[in-house]
Order: C-alpha cells, then sequence, then structure tokens
C-alpha cells in the first residue's frame, strides 16, 4: 500500500518578529532582530537579561465569543498556541468551527492535531500567595501548606500547566476530533510534532492535520533554569542584536525565547480537491537520538543529528546536492553548534560547501519546542519568494565550522529544503521540503 | 516519503515494570491475580495535612541492580529512574544487549527507536519552596525578582532542574540502550503511554524502525502533583482505608488514587523477532486517537471521542467487536470516567458489551498517570498469556447505574486471545491498543 503524499496548505506564526507569518518574513528579510531586554520580569538578578518576546495582544480577539470564559485556564504557552493556530487555519483556507460556525468544511474527525509543547513552568507569583502561608520559622513547612496553602491555589491551577492542554484549548475551539498529540522533547518536538503529523496523514490516520509547536520561554523558572545550565549568554547584555551569534568564533551561548509556529499539513489529493494553496510538500522525515553522558549537549561529533539528517534525505530519495537550502538549530552555545556543524557536513558530504545555511535563531531566539516549527514556516518563506535573508551574527565563523553560512541575502532556487532540530535530553529530527 | 506497510506485523518481545506492586513482572502479576492493593498512607513526604494522605507508591526500588553505570543516571527522579529498570527489564527478556558498544543481538541500532509517554520530574521541592518563600514580599504582593534569581543561582542544582523536562527518561533509555532510531516523547495527560505504545507500532509498520522501546513513566506523587489533584477533587479521600479507597466502578467511588511507576514493552517487527529467534508474547494489532474537542475539565457526555478512539482501533485490527475477550479499562473511579467509560463500552459492543469482562486494575495498582496505559497493556499480555483475566477489587458495592461484568474482587479463568486497552487522558485524550495471542498463521 503505498501511502498519501503530504503538503502544507496553512502556516501561521507567533513570534518575537511579529503576529503573524508575514511580519515574520518581512522582518527577517529586514534583518530586523527579535530580542531585547526582558520586559516581563525584572531581569537585573539574571546572567542573561535577554529575551525574544512576542508583541504584545489581546487573546479575546483570537478567541470565539462562546469560549472567552476559557482564557483564565490558558497559561502564556497557550495563548501563544491560539493565535498561530488561528492563523493557519485562517490561512488554509479551511474553515473550521472556530473560524465560522456556519460554513465548517471539514469533517471534525479527519482532522488531527499535533503539537510540540515544553514543560510549562507555573506562574509563581500565582503560587507565592500560598508558599507564603505556608512558612513556619522562615521555612517552607509542607504540613502548614497541606493545612493552609493548597487551598490558596487555584482550584483548576493544574489544567494551565498541561502540555497537553494546547491541543486541547486549540481542538475545542476549532473542533479538532481526530487524534491528538502533545510531543514534549524540547527543543526538538515542533520538528517531531510535524513528523508525526505528516505520518498520519500518510497513513490515512488523517485527511488533515494542525501541527507545530509552542513555548513561552520568558519565564523566571525557566530563563533561570537556561542560565544555571550555562547554556545563556552573558555578553552583548547592552547590544540585544549581537547577542545570539550562531555558528560565529564569538558565540558565547544562546538567547531565549517564546513563539508558536503552526503548520496546516493536508492529503495532497484533499488540498487538490478544494484547490487550497500548496506552499510545499513534506518530502522526507528523519529522527535519532544523541547519545552523551553530558546529555545537556549534543554529543561532540553529532552523530544523532547526522543519522536523522541522512534518514531524511534518504526517505525523500534526493541526494545532499539536491538540497538548496539548510535550516540548522543552530543556537549560539559554541560546542552544540560545532557539533552540529560537523555533523551536517558529514552528512552532506561534499554537496556542504556549496549548500546555502540560513540558521534563524540570532533573530527569532531559541523558542524551544516552537523554534522547529517557525524553521519550516521560514523554510516554506524561502521557498516561495526563492529568496534566502542573512543570517545575521555569523561574522567570522567558528574554527572548525566549515558550512556555508549565508551573510548576504540572496536570491535562490529553492526546490528542496532540510529543517534539523536537536535537544537536550537527546532527540533530533530532520525535515525535507519540496516546493510545490 | 517511504510508503507505509500494513503487512509489517508487530509484536511484543519484552516487557518491564516497576510499579507500586513490585519492581518486576512475575511479582506485580501475582499481586493482581490475589488482589493486593499497593495503596498506602504516603511515605515520600509529609503529606499528613493534605486532602489526600496516601497513595501507590514504588517500594524498595534500586536503580543500581539494572545499571553498570549508576553515575550516568545519578541526577534521575523518580520517573527517570524508574524507567531504566523497566527498561532493564524488558530488554534483558527480548534479548537486547545493554551498555556495550559491541551488541550481539542483530539489533541495527540506527532501527531501535524509543517511544514513552512520559511525565515531567517534581520540582525540587524544598529548593523551589525555599526560593519562591525567600523572593516574595508579602506586602506589595509582589516576587522580588533579583532575590529570587539570586537565591536560585545559590540552591538549584541545574541537573536536578534539567531532568524535569519530560524528554529525560528517554535519554536515559537511550544512554543505557544505544538505540540511534527514532525517538519520540509525548505526553497526553493519563492517555499518554498508550498513545507512545500505538505510535510506536505505526513506527515499525511503516519500517522506520524494526525495534521500539515503548511505554511510560510518571510520578505526581509530589505536593505540586498532589495539590494540583486535590484541587481539582479528582482523588479519593478516602484517608481511613486507603487500601479500599481505589474503588473503580462501585457506588461509593470518590476519585482515583495517585499512583506512580514506570512499564516499558519492546515491539518488534515479526520479521525481526523471527530473525533473532526471540520468544513471541504478544501480537499488537490496532490502535485508535481521538480527542473529545469538548471541555478541558469535563469527558463528553456521550462519550464521543471515547467511542471514536476504539472504533478507529477495532478498524485498524481489521477486527468486530465481537471478537474482543477482554477490555483493561480506564476506569479511574472518578463518578466521571467510570460511567462514561460504561456508556461508550456499551455503544460500542452493543449486545456483546455485558459479556465481555471489563476490569480495572488501577483498584490495586493506582493511577499511574502517564505510565498507565503501558502498565495496564502489560496486564494485557499476560492475561492472553495464562488465560485468566485480573479483578476489579474493592467493587464491593457495585454502582446500579453501571451495568457491565468489571470482573468483581475474584480473577477469572477464561481463554483470551484477543484484550483491548483504553486510556482517557484530561483535556479530552484518548487511546486505545488492542493486542492478541500470536499465532505464525493469521487466519480468522
Amino acid at each position: 500500500m503505498s501511502s498519501a503524499r503530504v503538503v502544507i496548505t496553512g502556516f501561521g506564526a507567533t513570534s518575537p518578529l511579529g503576529l503573524t507569518v508575514g511580519d515574520m518574513w518581512a522582518a527577517l528579510c529586514a534583518g530586523r532582530c527579535g530580542i531585547g531586554q526582558i520586559t516581563a520580569f525584572d531581569p537585573s538578578g539574571f546572567s542573561c537579561k535577554l529575551a525574544g518576546q512576542v508583541p504584545d495582544f489581546k487573546i479575546q480577539s483570537f478567541v470565539p465569543k462562546t469560549y472567552r470564559k476559557a482564557v483564565k485556564l490558558m497559561s502564556r504557552d497557550i495563548k501563544l498556541a491560539v493565535v498561530a493556530a488561528n492563523e493557519a487555519l485562517t490561512n488554509s483556507g479551511l474553515i473550521t468551527k472556530g473560524i465560522d460556525p456556519e460554513k465548517v468544511n471539514i469533517d471534525p474527525k479527519r482532522m488531527a492535531i499535533n503539537l510540540g509543547a515544553g514543560l510549562i513552568s507555573c506562574d509563581l507569583v500565582e503560587l507565592a500567595p500560598a508558599v507564603a502561608a505556608s512558612i513556619t520559622e522562615g521555612r517552607f513547612d509542607i504540613r502548614k501548606w497541606g493545612r493552609d496553602g493548597l487551598d490558596l491555589v487555584t482550584p483548576l491551577w493544574l489544567l494551565k500547566y498541561l502540555p497537553n492542554m494546547l491541543a486541547c484549548h486549540i481542538g475545542i475551539i476549532h473542533d479538532i476530533q481526530g487524534p491528538s498529540n502533545t510531543i514534549t522533547c524540547a527543543e526538538a518536538a515542533g520538528h517531531l510534532a510535524i513528523i508525526e503529523a505528516a505520518q498520519i496523514i500518510a497513513r490515512s490516520g488523517s485527511d488533515i492535520a494542525l501541527a507545530g509547536g509552542t513555548e513561552a520561554k520568558v519565564n523566571p523558572i525557566v530563563m533561570i533554569r537556561q542560565c544555571l545550565l550555562q547554556r545563556t549568554t552573558s555578553e552583548n547584555q547592552n547590544d540585544p542584536a549581537a547577542a545570539c551569534r550562531p555558528f560565529d568564533a564569538d558565540a558565547a551561548g544562546s538567547v531565549f525565547g517564546e513563539a508558536a509556529g503552526m503548520v496546516v499539513l493536508e492529503n495532497l489529493e484533499n488540498a487538490r480537491l478544494r484547490n487550497a494553496k500548496i506552499y510545499a510538500e513534506i518530502a522526507g522525515l528523519g529522527q535519532s537520538s544523541n547519545i552523551n553522558p553530558a546529555y545537556e549537549h549534543l554529543e561532540p561529533d553529532g552523530k544523532g543529528i547526522r543519522i536523522a539528517i541522512e534518514k531524511a534525505i534518504e526517505d525523500a530519495r534526493i541526494q545532499p546536492k539536491d538540497l538548496d537550502l539548510v535550516i540548522p538549530h543552530g543556537t549560539g552555545i559554541a560546542a552544540d553548534d560545532l557539533a552540529e556543524a560537523k555533523a551536517i557536513e558529514a552528512a552532506l558530504g561534499k554537496a556542504a560547501a556549496d549548500t546555502p545555511v540560513w540558521p534563524t535563531k540570532s533573530m527569532l531566539s531559541n523558542t524551544g519546542a516552537a523554534s522547529g516549527a517557525l524553521d519550516v514556516i521560514a523554510a516554506v518563506c524561502a521557498m516561495n519568494e526563492s529568496k534566502i535573508p542573512a543570517a545575521k551574527n555569523c561574522d567570522r565563523k567558528a574554527a572548525g565550522c566549515s558550512l556555508n553560512i549565508v551573510t548576504e541575502p540572496q536570491q535562490a532556487d529553492i526546490r528542496y529544503a532540510l529543517c534539523c532540530s536537536y535537544t537536550y535530553g537527546g532527540q533530533t529530527a530532520a525535515v525535507v521540503l519540496k516546493r510545490a | 516519503m517511504t510508503e507505509n506497510n500494513t503487512n509489517n506485523r508487530v509484536v511484543i518481545t519484552g516487557m518491564g515494570i516497576v510499579c507500586p506492586l513490585g519492581n518486576d513482572i512475575e511479582t506485580v502479576w501475582a499481586g493482581l491475580l490475589a488482589g493486593k492493593s499497593g495503596v498506602a498512607r504516603t511515605t515520600i513526604f509529609d503529606a499528613s495535612t493534605f486532602p489526600t494522605t496516601f497513595s501507590a507508591e514504588v517500594k524498595n526500588y534500586d536503580l543500581a541492580k539494572y545499571t553498570k553505570n549508576p553515575h550516568l543516571h545519578k541526577y534521575s527522579n523518580r520517573g527517570s529512574g524508574f524507567v531504566i529498570g523497566a527498561t532493564a527489564q524488558a530488554c534483558r527478556q527480548a534479548g537486547i544487549d545493554l551498555e556495550t558498544d559491541q551488541p550481539t543481538d542483530r539489533i541495527d541500532r540506527s532501527r531501535l527507536g524509543i517511544y514513552l509517554g512520559a511525565g515531567e520530574g517534581s520540582v525540587d521541592n524544598d529548593v523551589f519552596f525555599d526560593c519562591i518563600a525567600k523572593a516574595w514580599n508579602d506586602t506589595t504582593g509582589q516576587m522580588d525578582w533579583g532575590r529570587w534569581a539570586q537565591v536560585a543561582f545559590d540552591k538549584m542544582n541545574p541537573m536536578l532542574e534539567l531532568e524535569q523536562e519530560p524528554n529525560m527518561p528517554a535519554a536515559h533509555i537511550a544512554m543505557l540502550t544505544a538505540a540511534r532510531g527514532p525517538a519520540r516523547s509525548c505526553l497526553t495527560a493519563c492517555a499518554a503511554s498508550t498513545q507512545a505504545i500505538g505510535e510506536a507500532m505505526m513506527m515499525i509498520r511503516r519500517a522506520d524502525a524494526d525495534v521500539m522501546i515503548a511505554g511510560g513513566a510518571h510520578s505526581m506523587i509530589h505536593p505540586l502533583g498532589l495539590t494540583g489533584f486535590n484541587r481539582l477533587t479528582a482523588l479519593s479521600t478516602r484517608n481511613d482505608s486507603p487500601e479500599t479507597a481505589s474503588r473503580p466502578f462501585s457506588a461509593g467511588r470518590d476519585g482515583f488514587v495517585l499512583g506512580e511507576g514506570a512499564a516499558i514493552l519492546i515491539l518488534e517487527s515479526l520479521a525481526s523477532a523471527k530473525k533473532r529467534g526471540v520468544e513471541i508474547l504478544a501480537e499488537v494489532i490496532g490502535y485508535g486517537s481521538s480527542s473529545d474537542a469538548f471541555r478541558v475539565t469535563d469527558m463528553h457526555e456521550e462519550a464521543r471521542g471515547a467511542i471514536q478512539a476504539v472504533t478507529s482501533a477495532l478498524a485498524d485490527a481489521g477486527i468486530s467487536y465481537r471478537d474482543v475477550d477482554y477490555i483493561n479499562t480506564h476506569g479511574t473511579g472518578t463518578s466521571e470516567n467510570d460511567s462514561i467509560e460504561t456508556r461508550a463500552i456499551n455503544a460500542v459492543f452493543k449486545e456483546k458489551a455485558k459479556d465481555i469482562p471489563a476490569s480495572s486494575v488501577k483498584s490495586m495498582l493506582g493511577h499511574l498517570i502517564g505510565a498507565a496505559g503501558a502498565a495496564e497493556l502489560i496486564t494485557c499480555a499476560l492475561a492472553i498469556r495464562d488465560n485468566i483475566v485480573p479483578p476489579t477489587m474493592n467493587l464491593t458495592d457495585p454502582d446500579p447505574q453501571l451495568d457491565l461484568d468489571y470482573v468483581p474482587n475474584e480473577p477469572r479463568k477464561m481463554q483470551v486471545d484477543i484484550a483491548m486497552n483504553e486510556s482517557f487522558g484530561f483535556g479530552g485524550q484518548n487511546n486505545v491498543v488492542i493486542i492478541k495471542r500470536y499465532k505464525e498463521v493469521n487466519s480468522e
């Protein structure tokens, strides 16, 4: 039995570069950086005071009237996801219950949702009064918490922070009743969710899927963890646009951020039947694992990412030289970038020297579970616009990296593009996209 | 993309478990058939003043028994630590070599994958609460983030923070087994590990992997986990009788009992299992997934999503509802779940519904949350192996509204060839996996 072909027919991005894909792409082309001083909380005590923050928005305008009460159950991650989902579905031309309940043109049971989500951290301000009520002689007292503190926690508190609640809220708003999954593989989650959604359509488990990733990392707990792991940069704190420097000799760590990226995947026949605009085809998928005792880092030779790339290229039935663009994970963490560069060079072989490589995190920041989805969207935009914007902050390539980093914007005829990602904890992913 | 191949039959060749009734398959199985309870007063932390003071804890677990390299796993928490034991047991049964650069098990490491339904780890409790307490300004009602950062930098252990990420159990498995195939981890609340097993089966069918290490790991027995569920009033508060508190399908049920653990199954293509000459424990034949798209707090009243998941699993397996011999229910012991699950079974299994034994091992194990589905699928495989169905314990006061055969209080000897496992999660996640006694020739 041959499997169905899967295409991208819509996308949405809520990113530090704006509330829409259009805004994000325009900013990427203009070389604008979405990183700035953290405003969500006072970051003065943090070793990295920078982040990629999404511009202000009113969640109510992205939620149907009948569902507005549920907004109070939405953590920041959920809100970002709801906004991007709304754009992606609108952009696809599909009419769900959330777009217009009178004109629904999808079969809810034949639509899937697969999202990458992060470890959602609770709002400390919300928890703090309960903690404050549980102190005995200056120390946290668990018995007092059980007696007094616990009741100060709002009854539905837990539901705001379950990672699957992104998909659940979106599923309720848009009436998506098919397979629903939430991939929790940190920075590789966005790609892995897109991969799973494509496989579900390929095996006829659904005709359409909303897929992508979301994470809101501009939170004191998340930020302190990244600082503690020394994954953040403490350089260039007064020059945010220069802070995140993937593959650059002066790379000193990553800058984290918040975003949601969503694509609408669709069975090719389904898309043709309804005359949908087809942006790209999902041509090849690859996955693997890093194995590193220091599992906060990519293994030094990047073997796990190399295997994923090789499998994706093989799955697409192309040769490395057929790739016209690579968007790497490229975090700005020097050791990880070097390992990834080695992996890409090994996987692409001779073709590596000529293939344009365009890291995006210098502008979008490292948005964790969202980052892979944003990169897929950026690659699709590049394909459709025949244009690769410049990678920022790679002024002098790091020693040992011989990738062909695109430092000047260029016109490019892109038939095949590769996006790849990896994460602490090991999972790796690669997606080959083909121009429609 | 490469082609689907539904002719790739997928079999189970290994199983391992660490759970409240024991830390190996046979002990747990004997306990379930004897109707033992894994529930007792909570000892992991002082829960004596919580609305619920009991839980189903893993006992006497020693990670060092399962690895030559305990230092690689020294930051593991309860969930990511339990998964090492469960994986080691399952791999041993399936003949998969551990912790070696030169495996002789004839499995290509790039075709050995991982799919877990795994939960987040607990926060580092004392440190976490202390950091908040020190940074909270009661007068202004604000957090002093400078102070927070200062205390956190001083007290938090970076690796213990990292280990809370839900993909960490998969990291430990990769180190243990050198698996380089497709690796994913999902978290769809209480339905996660059933989903992981279903998707892992699909990876083998699609020929992306020959062998998948699939299952779940989770512990929410920690102050914030217990707080969250207590505030949702989802837990039993029968503090005077912990062993009988988990009462699925009974009239007196008042919520589920929080459990913890890890359960791992080795899924393998039939061709690989035959090539390696390993024992085949059962065949995985069907998987269905759906979402209620109804409310984040409640299941759909008409069990819409549950019905769809069961129906699509049956269709995927290519069998009729009449072919199912045993249903391992989600059976949590909450008022809502048990009645809606009963409605779903009645809707799908029609005239046969009341004849199919449908029990809940949560009556003994408690609710392993993300790991529940995998643990329960293991009991399905054992039911097929031994032709005996585990009971629903504590069913001394049946709910007159619930009319199925829940196998009350005694295990039942009977022929079991096809067993179905149901898992439902908060937010309307529904996943169902069907397994079958392995037969060389697959003719019905």
